[in-house]
């Protein structure tokens, strides 16, 4: 079992934001955490990629407790930062290199990977993401969607066999949005292990296999992204749907409960 | 409707907005000068970090005015070799020692017993402790501008961790450095939206209310942005070393221009006891 929650809480002065969840993420599963804004799905995010500690409950990674403890301790620390990335929701949080090609060798750096070994790596994913081109400029002034494809270039850099996401296609535009889903799905080949925080529907079923349902902290349903998709009382119950009103040409009003697909 | 366009002073929101502007230019100005051809910039960063601030201790243990003095203009002569401006150094380092020693040093103008000079209030014994702190203040300040204009922030803190700078020192460093940017980033962006929103000329006193309110937002939003990239940091591996793609290589000019820092600092130091 790749992670293994056992009634986790974790409170944001003294308001909980994870609440006795329990849960189980085997290896090699592409995961969706959907909910609603506030729902808890950052901070369990955090709480996996071992940025953030409970208050109570414990967190087994691939058997082993995920504590602060083990963290303090190098041997236990590097390992488990090689296999765990994260890509943060606000790429500007992930970019403090001067330029581009320094922020994506930072991880490898931090790795003690020899210097060879580094450019080539960095070199390669730049290339592989489109990015290339990009590698002697400023990162923070660049768009939105590079600034996303960067962030995702010095996580990915590091082949990580777990990647935690945080809304990875939030405040992109449609294009962008949908080259960060095609090169999510294509990673790996299938063989890593994928957990997508996202409230957005449309691209549910190309990214995960399986979806868990928070609402104020707590699980309140898991299941295959068809089942959950067809079950639009808890996605209305959620948030995660909404309805208003349109017309169909008769000039007749009416209000439905509706999903957002490829971000219409 | 007349035809001549008085250009009027901005207001309270365009002016803030322009001074982050300029302040945010300022900040990204120090890594391109690093990038420059210049003397300082070609040596090894742990050089100049020994060799520079070997000169500010000089300084400070000096009892000399004219070696101060010394110390200053020699250092001048550096950065302008280095490729920075008179007027950078002039506006980025001696204006801001000036003004800080100089309020400290004021008191001591017409606090410190002596002779009474040309009939005023102060004594030349207060104007020369007045002038050491001054002077001290701007050598060292000068010495610095030198230090961060001709290496990159990141060679900087690195050098640092190599002559044993504990790690949580280089860290609170170089997330200052960080957190100012975002500083500025954040305030630009909460102007520019104010700014957005404001259709007619506002008060004084609202203005006044306005900046008072904004700054506690700001600080609150900055201070969430700098846990998150603290966090995205600690998610890649960041354990508090500086690790860079660039090795450190001791050279002949290298090796020569550490001997030249170290003679002068020994030099100045005796000189100045």
């Amino acid at each position: 079992m790749l992670f293994d929650l056992d009634r986790l809480t974790y409170r944001y002065e003294g308001v909980p934001a994870v609440d006795n969840l329990s849960l189980r993420i085997p290896e090699g599963s592409r995961v969706a955490l959907l909910g609603a804004n506030g729902s808890g799905k950052s901070t369990l995010l955090r709480l996996l990629g071992g940025l953030i500690f409970a208050q109570s409950g414990e967190i087994l990674f691939r058997g082993e407790e995920l504590s602060e403890v083990h963290l303090t301790d190098d041997s236990w620390a590097f390992p488990f930062r090689r296999s765990v990335g994260m890509v943060f929701q606000n790429p500007d949080v992930q970019l403090f290199n001067p330029t581009v090609f320094d922020e994506v060798a930072f991880g490898p750096l931090q790795m003690r990977w020899p210097k060879g070994q580094v450019r080539d790596a960095v070199g390669e994913i730049l290339n592989q993401l489109r990015i290339g081109h990009l590698k002697d400029r400023v990162p923070h002034r660049l768009s939105g969607g590079e600034k996303k494809r960067v962030a995702l270039a010095s996580v990915l850099v590091l082949d990580p066999a777990v990647l935690l996401l945080d809304e990875p296609t939030a405040a992109l535009d449609p294009r962008s949005q949908s080259e960060v889903i095609d090169l999510l799905v294509e990673w790996g080949g299938g063989a890593k292990s994928v957990i997508t925080a996202t409230h957005d529907l449309g691209d549910l079923e190309d990214i995960a296999d399986h979806c868990f349902v928070l609402d104020s902290g707590q699980l309140v349903a898991e299941g295959r992204p068809q089942e959950i998709l067809a079950n639009t009382e808890l996605l209305e119950r959620t948030n995660l749907i909404h309805a208003h009103r349109h017309g169909h040409g008769s000039g007749r009003l009416h209000s439905h409960a509706h999903v957002h697909k490829d971000g219409a | 409707m007349s035809d001549v366009h008085v250009r009027s002073r901005g207001g309270f929101v365009e002016n803030t907005l322009e001074g982050l502007h300029s302040a945010m230019e300022r900040a990204l100005y120090a890594e391109t000068a690093a990038s420059r051809t210049g003397l300082l910039q070609q040596l090894d960063p742990r050089v100049k970090v020994a060799g520079l601030f070997a000169l500010i201790l000089a300084a400070a243990l000096s009892t000399k005015l004219w070696l101060i003095a010394a110390l200053l203009v020699a250092t001048v002569a550096m950065a302008l070799v280095s490729a920075i401006p008179l007027r950078i150094i002039a506006a980025r380092a001696w204006l801001g020692a000036f003004i800080f020693s100089g309020m400290i040093a004021t008191p001591a103008l017409f606090l410190t017993p002596g002779t009474a000079l040309y009939g005023l209030p102060i004594t030349l014994q207060g104007v020369r402790t007045a002038g050491f702190l001054v002077l001290r203040a701007e050598a060292a300040a000068t010495l610095m501008l030198a230090l961060v204009y001709t290496t990159p922030w990141m060679h900087v803190l690195k050098a640092l961790r190599i002559f044993r700078v504990p790690v949580i020192f280089v860290v609170i460093l170089g997330m200052t450095c960080r957190y100012i940017l975002l500083l500025l980033q954040t305030a630009h962006e909460m102007f520019e939206s104010r700014k957005s929103r404001t259709v007619n000329s506002i008060s004084a006193a609202d203005q006044r209310r306005m900046a008072i309110a904004g700054s506690g937002v700001l600080l609150g939003k900055t201070l969430h942005l700098s846990d998150e990239v603290y966090l995205a940091m600690q998610a890649r591996g960041f354990r508090g070393e500086v690790c860079l793609l660039d090795d450190f290589r001791m050279r002949t000019a290298d090796w020569c221009a550490l001997g030249i820092f170290a003679v002068a600092a020994a030099a100045a130091i005796w000189a100045g006891r």
